[in-house]
């Protein structure tokens, strides 16, 4: 077990991959402070009273930014979110166009979400503000891996030593990438599965078995995590058809069955429904769904607070 | 009559198996007499001592981007970089707008490097129309105007069919067919080489293999048409073993190697965090096949360095990865990059270090130079092998500044570019 850091090393949250333990479980026992911040009649503090936070959000998104809002606000943050869907040359200026007319607002943060990976460390490169990624391409979704981790982690009291398997589309995923550098490096054990055309050459490398049968992945494991098919992000090639992926890949009940009887049923969302995951998997006693989704608003608070340069009790003002 | 004395040099000529300290007269422009000790009352007196004097340096694979891109490169800034980086002479890729796909473009770019006066610049025409990849461009016009060889660079001759008609066209010409070598549906719209690396970094790998199998089906046409069949920018290890075996059946095929393939691995993507400056088609390679491909360049299976300098403007690479354009320059960093790494690490004998970037260069592309016989063109690089300079960007003579080398202290650097016996080209002292 790792003894959490003092503090965050760098200026910006970029990823998993920068973290080291201590880092990550500084993050997650911050994350649990906030938690019981939402269990009070005001859900609020002034820990980032004066702070600027700007939320651009170039990837449709809905949950991630809604609920990197709900963090901003909880700590008074003063937050603005910008949604397009566009790049910055679709725009007509460059990456570092956009960088330097944020960086003119001077913002104390950025959350960024973007459709291609990298972009969060190339405006980390430039900016004086903290750069905090929601999500760079099929690259990192830190705050996922890490709301994952503390859900994980409050229902099991550990990482270390538990099996984690995650199936799905492995290629196209920042989920998969994130968590399985923080699993491993936390100590847990991680399988990941999916069809063979869709699992990315190297995959072992970052820290985990790959399995070609989710069967072979799940059997005994403590943690079960769905990955979204990104039906959109498919080509024709990848795999034959929706039908025969649910066949194969999907979480079913007596799939479930080959895990550990009090395994733990998760998904990043959104969900497909008869696609990835099966309703009564999804709706039954071992999901941790919506949990997930809580706990996510926890995380972001953590790791804005931390990189404001936080480290004591966040609650005290 | 102009004359021109270089003394006291270290003179290296692998095409007459040279290397000893020499005097060398020049008259008009031509090596008139090397000789231990010349004395000459009416010439223009270079001091050579402590420098390496090579027939000059050949780039056979740069992009000029003029007519068209002139806001990336001219034929003057691109000559002019050449000159800067020890060579005299390059060979420049037709994939400019409009392609070089006409006598009339070729004969632009040749009158363009005229007016420039800087390095020479030898056109390669393009292989098909438009680089649509659909109708044989007119090889002969074009060769007839100047071009030395031809490719659709910066884009594979996907058609096996006119590939092969290419190849055989050439026969009529003796020139080399030049083949950027990727099956485009196996890259798969990546941004760099598959792997490890770009699985981390969750960018769309190009394996490998893309380049394996257009380099495998080149060498099968080579045998069949019996063309000189030259690979660019070889990067992979099965490419080189492709090639390799060609070579020992005889075949005329040949393979160059980039001084970015040679000194950099994949790892520089994550390492410079995503910089655009180390994004480049054929990407950056795993270890593995980096060493492959010194092994190749030490076993003689390269035959030629050469840059692919791909000029872009730095708002373009200013972009998301994805997005920025491929490419990166080589002109003014590609023999010390290259002279550090083979020669001062690797221990290349100096004479290989020539003939992979004069010599070879030359013969393989019918070029004139690449020797320092008595009669032929005076064209000379006078290199230090023993100056250690940092790379700065902001001094060089290319339009670009896309150079993943910035800031690297590197050893070996050119000093003096001698063209047609004038000196047309000296390092500043600093």
């Amino acid at each position: 077990m790792s003894v959490a850091a003092s503090r965050l090393r760098g200026k910006d949250l970029v990823g998993i991959d920068p973290l080291t333990p201590g880092e990550i479980q500084l993050i997650l026992d911050t994350a649990d402070e906030m938690a019981k911040i939402a269990e009070r009649p005001i859900k609020k503090v002034p820990a980032l009273r004066g702070k600027t936070v700007v939320n651009l959000f170039l990837e449709p998104s809905t949950r991630t930014r809604f609920s990197f809002e709900v963090a901003e606000k909880r700590l008074s943050a003063d937050s603005l979110s910008f949604s397009s869907s566009g790049t910055s040359v679709e725009k007509g200026e460059t990456l570092l166009d956009t960088a330097r007319n944020l960086e003119a607002m001077q913002p104390d943060f950025i959350v960024i979400r973007h459709r291609h990976a990298g972009a969060p460390h190339q405006l980390a490169k430039v900016l004086k503000a903290s750069v905090v990624n929601a999500g760079d391409g099929a690259h990192e979704h830190p705050t996922q891996a890490l709301l994952d981790a503390m859900t994980i982690r409050r229902r099991r009291g550990r990482l270390e030593g538990l099996v984690v398997a995650i199936v799905g589309d492995l290629q196209h995923s920042r989920v998969v990438r994130s968590n399985v550098m923080l699993l491993h490096r936390m100590g847990a054990t991680v399988r990941v599965a999916g069809p063979p055309s869709l699992v990315p050459v190297g995959m072992e490398a970052l820290g985990c078995e790959v399995y070609h049968r989710m069967e072979d992945a799940i059997a005994g494991a403590d943690v079960v995590m769905m990955l979204r098919i990104q039906l959109e992000r498919q080509g024709k090639m990848n795999f034959p058809t929706v039908r025969e992926y649910y066949d194969f890949f999907a979480l079913t009940p007596e799939r479930l069955r080959l895990a550990k009887r009090d395994c733990l049923v998760m998904h990043p969302g959104p969900m497909n429904r008869g696609v990835e995951i099966d309703s009564r998997v999804a709706d039954g006693p071992q999901s941790v769904i919506l949990e997930q989704v809580t706990n996510g608003v926890a995380v972001r608070m953590a790791v804005l607070y931390l990189l404001a340069g936080g480290n004591g009790e966040p609650t005290a003002d | 009559m102009s004359r021109l004395l270089i003394k006291h040099a270290r003179v290296i000529d692998p095409s007459q198996r040279l290397d000893e300290g020499l005097d060398i007269l020049v008259v008009d422009g031509r090596v008139a007499r090397l000789a231990e000790r010349i004395e000459e009352r009416d010439a223009q007196l270079i001091d050579a001592a402590g420098l390496v004097a090579a027939p000059g340096f050949i780039d056979v694979h740069v992009h000029l981007r003029e007519p068209g891109f002139e806001y990336k490169e001219t034929v003057a800034t691109g000559a002019a970089a050449a000159l800067a980086g020890g060579f005299t002479a390059v060979c420049c890729m037709p994939n400019t707008s409009p392609v070089n796909d006409t006598a009339a473009v070729t004969e632009f770019i040749r009158a363009r490097a005229a007016e420039a006066g800087k390095a020479r610049v030898y056109p390669i025409g393009a292989v098909s129309k438009g680089l649509a990849g659909e109708e044989l461009a007119e090889m002969g016009e074009m060769v007839r105007a100047g071009a030395v060889a031809v490719s659709d660079d910066g884009r594979p001759v996907a058609n096996g069919y006119l590939m092969r008609r290419a190849m055989e066209y050439s026969l009529l010409f003796g020139i080399p067919v030049v083949d950027h070598c990727e099956d485009t549906a196996l890259a798969a719209g990546g941004v760099m080489h598959e792997g490890a690396v770009a699985t981390r970094l969750g960018l769309k790998g190009i394996p490998a293999a893309a380049e394996d199998v257009m380099v495998a089906r080149d060498v099968i046409l080579a045998e069949l048409t019996g063309a000189r069949v030259h690979i660019a920018h070889v990067s992979t290890r099965q490419a080189l073993d492709c090639v390799r075996q060609a070579k020992a059946r005889g075949l005329q095929v040949s393979c160059e190697a980039t001084p970015h393939h040679l000194a950099l691995s994949d790892a520089a993507v994550a390492e410079t965090s995503f910089d655009t400056n180390v994004k480049m088609n054929p990407p950056l390679r795993s270890a593995e096949h980096v060493q492959a491909l010194l092994d190749g360049v030490l076993d003689g299976t390269v035959d030629c360095l050469a840059t692919d300098h791909a000029p872009h403007h730095a708002d373009e690479k200013a972009l998301e990865f994805d997005l920025a354009p491929f490419g990166v320059i080589g002109l003014e960093t590609a023999i010390p990059v290259t002279y550090d790494l083979l020669v001062r690490r690797h221990r290349l004998p100096l004479s290989r270090f020539v003939a992979l970037w004069s010599t070879n260069p030359a013969r393989l592309f019918s070029l004139p130079g690449g020797t320092l016989k008595v009669g032929s063109v005076a064209d000379i690089t006078l290199l230090d092998t023993e100056a250690r300079l940092t790379v700065n960007p902001e001094r060089f003579l290319s339009k670009a500044r896309n150079t993943p080398f910035a800031g690297q202290r590197l050893r070996g650097w050119p000093a003096v570019a001698i063209l047609g016996g004038e000196v047309a080209w000296r390092r500043e002292r600093r």
